[in-house]
């Protein structure tokens, strides 16, 4: 047992044409070709998706769990962002 | 349930909790969940890390059991949907793995743990497949017991597990029916056909009932693990529900639950029913029941078996790379 542990891989998979890639889990694999291999076994094993895309976990940076408050409070206030802020009378009809 | 007596940290009061441990109880509490990077007590992650950890390699050395069976299945369609099955199964305990990993723990390390028999799995695949009516009783009672365990962990209040659990919850529904219907096949077929099935039913039943771990009475680890919405139910709740399901099943197939002292209880709106041998439980789980040697020992030499082939891939992977790095090299 003196390999390395195979690097671990997030999956992504498309499930429809015409809607996004989803982050679905994640799997081990030596290389990327590999990984699409393991992936289509673990995670299509129901015709779930028409692509997959996978990505070295290693890559990803995310956001701190403590960086929430900042990153995300702002947008709290700006409720004018949304259409429901703005009355229309309903004379003018559908917009 | 796949995770049996899994040792949980001591209980505080909130009295007794540190501010972030508080805080951490209120999310639960709440009903958020918590996500891999975010603050959590080590006695959370090192519990949920056995747990889950558990649960992979039952999912795992479940195969076990059914793949005696793959080559031996009595059609075509049998023999692909129980390959189906399996191959069902070598998926859950990847989607499981996964989530212990974002744990912090590493998948060899989760499997040298396996090897070793420092985890464990769950008792009920010590048991032996001696007949084809075997596959019909694991499908049926086997999943049909995990299934309950699973389904309120779907719940659960760590965002990685309880993911997993929603993807294998849509995918075991699929292995109790195909276990029912061999069930129904074999219960409508001959005589000797229907005694299989009986002889199955029987040696299966008790070892299910186990499956949800010991009486609550002596069940240590409940109380902490209940209030980190890791487990959602006792271990006799499940154990009743799965018991009141099952018997109607079983009538329907016309077989006879091996219990004599079953009896539905107007009164509580239960069955009346025979706890399982817990010394014998309890000797499965120290590693004495018919077939724990056998099935460590298949999971540990497929494991040395399959190294040249991990490693061949490996280095596969490093002499792809390293051309791919020469070639760019060359081009600039």
């Amino acid at each position: 047992m003196s390999r390395k542990e195979w690097p671990l891989w997030e999956i992504f998979i498309r499930g429809q044409h015409g809607l996004n890639h989803r982050h679905v889990g994640s799997l081990h694999a030596p290389d990327a070709e590999m990984a699409i291999n393991n992936a289509r076994d673990v995670y299509t094993r129901r015709k779930e998706g028409v692509s997959i895309w996978v990505v070295p976990s290693a890559q990803i940076t995310a956001s701190a769990p403590s960086d929430k408050g900042p990153l995300f409070d702002p947008a709290e206030s700006k409720v004018y962002r949304h259409p429901t802020f703005y009355d229309i009378p309903e004379d003018v009809g559908h917009m | 349930m796949y995770a049996q007596m899994v040792k949980s940290e001591g209980m505080k009061s909130l009295e007794d909790m540190t501010p972030e441990e508080r805080a951490f109880q209120e999310r639960i509490d709440r009903g958020e969940k918590i996500e891999p990077k975010e603050w959590m007590p080590e006695g959370y992650r090192k519990t949920l890390i056995r747990q889950i950890g558990q649960h992979a390699h039952s999912e795992i050395v479940g195969q076990l059991p059914e793949g005696n069976w793959v080559t031996r299945a009595p059609t075509l369609e049998r023999k692909a949907i129980l390959l189906a099955k399996v191959q069902d199964e070598a998926g859950h305990g990847l989607y499981l793995y996964s989530a212990a990993e974002t744990l912090g723990v590493s998948r060899d390390e989760l499997m040298e743990k396996l090897h070793s028999g420092a985890m464990k799995y769950s008792s009920i695949f010590n048991y032996p497949t001696l007949t084809w009516a075997d596959m019909g009783a694991v499908g049926w009672l086997v999943d049909g017991a995990a299934i309950m365990n699973q389904v309120p962990l779907q719940r659960t209040s760590y965002g990685p597990y309880s993911r997993a659990m929603i993807r294998i919850c849509k995918e075991e529904s699929f292995h109790q029916r195909q276990g029912y219907a061999i069930m129904m096949k074999m219960a409508q077929g001959t005589p000797e056909q229907r005694e299989m099935a009986q002889d199955a039913f029987n040696r299966f039943w008790f070892p299910a009932l186990m499956m949800f771990g010991p009486s609550d009475k002596d069940s240590v680890h409940s109380a902490q693990s209940m209030a980190w919405k890791i487990k959602m139910n006792t271990n006799d709740e499940l154990r009743q529900k799965f018991v009141d399901e099952t018997v109607p099943q079983a009538e329907f197939l016309g077989l006879t639950v091996p219990d004599e002292t079953l009896r539905w209880n107007e009164a509580r709106g239960h069955y009346d029913f025979a706890e399982p041998d817990w010394d014998e439980f309890f000797e499965v789980i120290k590693g004495n029941g018919p077939c724990n040697e056998e099935r460590l020992e298949a999971r540990r030499s497929a494991w040395d078996r399959g190294a040249w082939f991990r490693d061949g891939l490996s280095a596969y992977a490093e002499k792809a790379a390293a051309r791919r790095a020469a070639a760019r090299v060359a081009a600039e």
